[in-house]
C-alpha cells in the first residue's frame, strides 16, 4: 500500500547569489523564465495539502530571489501547511522578514557556510555574504522566528565544529543540522576537495556525542555523518516514494532532489498532471518503491526495512546502476569502488580547486 | 529537566493540527511530525500555558480514574521527551 506523502520540498528557483561547490541543485540549472508562477505554486501547495502533505520546505537556490516569496508563504499557510524557509539569508531585509512573520512563516532554516567571513565567503563564492547573513540572523532572532542552523560540513570546515555549535547557541537557534556533504550534483564534482579525512570524522563524532549530552533541552543536534565513512547506507528519503517529494522550479516532480541523475527515469510535471496522480501512479515514483525490486543481497538482509538498500542516486553515480545496493554498504560488492575513491580523495597531494556552482 | 510545578507550553513554531487526510491529531515542529495517540492527545490537549504538569496529571487522573502518582510519572516522561526535542517549553512555576 502506498501512503500519502508527509513533506514536500519546493525548489522555488535555482537562482542564488551564492555558488557553494556542494550545492544540491542539479548541475544543469533551470533559468528564471521556466519557473512556475505564483498561482501555479499556490495550486501545487493546495494539491499537496489535499493529498496529505503536512510540511512544506521552501527552498532553492535562494527562495528569497523570488519577489513573490511573501505571497507564496501566505498561500502555503492558507493551504494549512507547516511552512519552513530554507535560505542563505541573502536577500532577506528586515522589512521582508517582518512581512514573512505577518504571513505566518513557521520556521527558518539558515544555511551556514563557515564560522568566519574568510571561510564562509570562500565557500559561498560571494564576498560580503557572511556579514549579511549575520545581520539577517540578528533580525530573525529579534522577530523570534524559530531557527535551525544548517551547517554543511566538509574538509575545509569540519575542524570548526565546536565554533559552529557555539554560533548556533549565540544566534539563538533551537536546532542545528550538522550535515556532512552528501556527494550528489555539484558536490560530486568537488568530491576530492570536500572529502574529510578519517581523523576529522572521528573527532567530529566525538564532539557531537559530547555536545548532544551537554546541550540537551537547549540545542537539538542532528548529525548527518559522511556516507563514505559509514558501514551502512542511509535510508535515503526514508524510502523512495514513501514520505516525501520534491518539486523543481519548473514543476517537475521528483522522488528526491537528485533523481534526475538516473537517466532512464522520466519525470512528470505538475503543470500537466495532478500531483496526486504523479505520486501514486507515475513510473518514476513506482520504480523503486518498497523493497521487492531490491537485489537478493538486500532482500535477505535484516536491515532491509531500516535502510531500504540506501540511495538510488548514489548507486547510479558510483556503480552506474540505480537498482544496485548502495555502495556505502559493507556487504555490497560495490564497496570496493567507493573505498578506492576515498583513498584517492584523501591523498593530500592531490587537492583540486573548487568548481563553483553557476547557471 | 522538567518538574511537576513547571508550566508547559508549545513554543512558537510548534503546533497541534488535525490531519484531515489521515484523520489523526498531529504535532508539527521544525522537521518533526508526530502523529498523536490517545495519550499524546490527552496530555497535549491540556497544555495551555496555564496548567502546571501537576495540574495536568491531576485532571487526567480524574478523567481516567487512575492513581495520580502513576499518571504524573507518565506525563513527566512524555513532556520531558518533547522538552528535550525542544517541542515543549516550560515556565517555572
Ligand atoms: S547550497 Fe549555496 S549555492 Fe546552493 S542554493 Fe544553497 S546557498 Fe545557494
Ligand atoms: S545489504 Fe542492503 S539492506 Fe542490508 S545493510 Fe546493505 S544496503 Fe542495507
Amino acid at each position: 500500500m502506498v501512503n500519502p506523502p508527509i513533506a514536500m520540498l519546493a525548489e522555488l528557483t535555482h537562482r542564488c547569489p551564492l555558488a557553494c561547490p556542494y550545492c544540491s541543485n542539479p548541475t544543469e540549472l533551470i533559468g528564471k523564465d521556466a519557473e512556475l508562477t505564483t498561482d501555479q505554486w499556490a495550486d501545487v501547495f493546495r494539491q499537496a495539502a489535499d493529498m496529505g502533505v503536512l510540511q512544506l520546505h521552501l527552498s532553492g537556490g535562494e527562495p528569497a530571489a523570488r519577489t513573490d516569496l511573501i505571497d507564496l508563504v501566505i498561500a502555503a499557510r492558507e493551504a494549512g501547511l507547516y511552512t519552513n524557509l530554507i535560505t542563505s539569508g541573502i536577500g532577506l531585509t528586515p522589512k521582508r522578514l517582518e512581512a514573512l512573520d505577518a504571513a505566518g512563516l513557521d520556521h527558518i532554516q539558515l544555511s551556514l557556510q563557515g564560522v568566519t567571513a574568510q571561510i564562509a565567503d570562500r565557500i559561498g563564492g560571494y564576498k560580503g555574504g557572511y556579514d549579511r547573513k549575520m545581520h539577517v540572523a540578528e533580525h530573525i532572532a529579534r522577530i523570534g522566528f524559530p531557527l535551525t542552523l544548517n551547517a554543511v560540513m566538509h574538509r575545509e570546515n569540519l575542524d570548526d565544529l565546536e565554533a559552529t555549535l557555539d554560533m548556533a547557541l549565540r544566534l539563538g537557534a533551537r536546532r542545528i543540522e550538522v550535515a556532512c556533504v552528501q556527494f550528489q550534483g555539484w558536490a560530486l564534482e568537488n568530491r576530492a576537495a570536500l572529502q574529510p579525512s578519517l581523523e576529522q570524522v572521528n573527532a567530529a563524532k566525538g564532539t557531537v556525542a559530547e555536545a548532544i549530552e551537554r546541550l540537551r533541552g537547549q540545542l537539538v543536534i542532528d548529525f548527518v555523518p559522511p556516507d563514505y565513512y559509514s558501514d551502512f547506507p542511509k535510508a535515503c528519503m526514508n524510502g523512495w516514494g514513501s514520505t516525501g517529494l520534491n518539486v523543481t522550479p519548473d514543476g517537475t516532480v521528483l522522488p528526491c532532489h537528485a533523481a534526475e541523475t538516473i537517466p532512464h527515469l522520466e519525470f512528470a510535471n505538475v503543470t500537466r498532471q495532478p500531483l496526486k496522480e504523479i505520486w501514486y501512479g507515475s513510473d518514476a515514483f513506482n520504480a523503486y518503491r518498497g523493497t521487492d525490486w531490491l537485489p537478493d543481497l538486500c532482500q535477505s538482509c535484516e536491515r532491509v526495512e531500516i535502510d531500504f538498500g540506501g540511495c538510488r542516486c548514489q548507486a547510479m553515480a558510483v556503480l552506474g546502476d540505480a537498482s544496485a545496493t548502495d555502495p556505502v554498504c559493507r556487504k555490497s560488492p560495490g564497496r570496493a569502488a567507493l573505498d578506492a575513491m576515498l583513498v584517492q580523495d584523501t591523498n593530500p597531494l592531490d587537492v583540486p580547486e573548487f568548481v563553483y556552482r553557476r547557471l | 529537566m522538567i518538574k511537576a510545578s513547571d508550566i508547559p507550553f508549545l513554543p512558537r513554531g510548534v503546533r497541534c493540527q488535525f490531519d484531515r487526510v489521515r484523520g489523526v491529531e498531529v504535532l508539527l515542529g521544525p522537521e518533526r511530525v508526530l502523529m498523536l495517540d490517545d495519550i499524546g492527545k490527552a496530555v497535549l490537549g491540556r497544555v495551555d500555558g496555564q496548567a502546571s504538569v501537576d495540574m495536568i496529571a491531576e485532571g487526567l487522573a480524574k478523567d481516567y480514574d487512575a492513581p495520580k502518582a502513576m499518571i504524573l510519572e507518565d506525563v513527566l516522561a512524555y513532556l520531558g521527551d518533547l522538552f528535550d526535542k525542544r517541542l515543549v517549553e516550560c515556565a517555572h512555576g
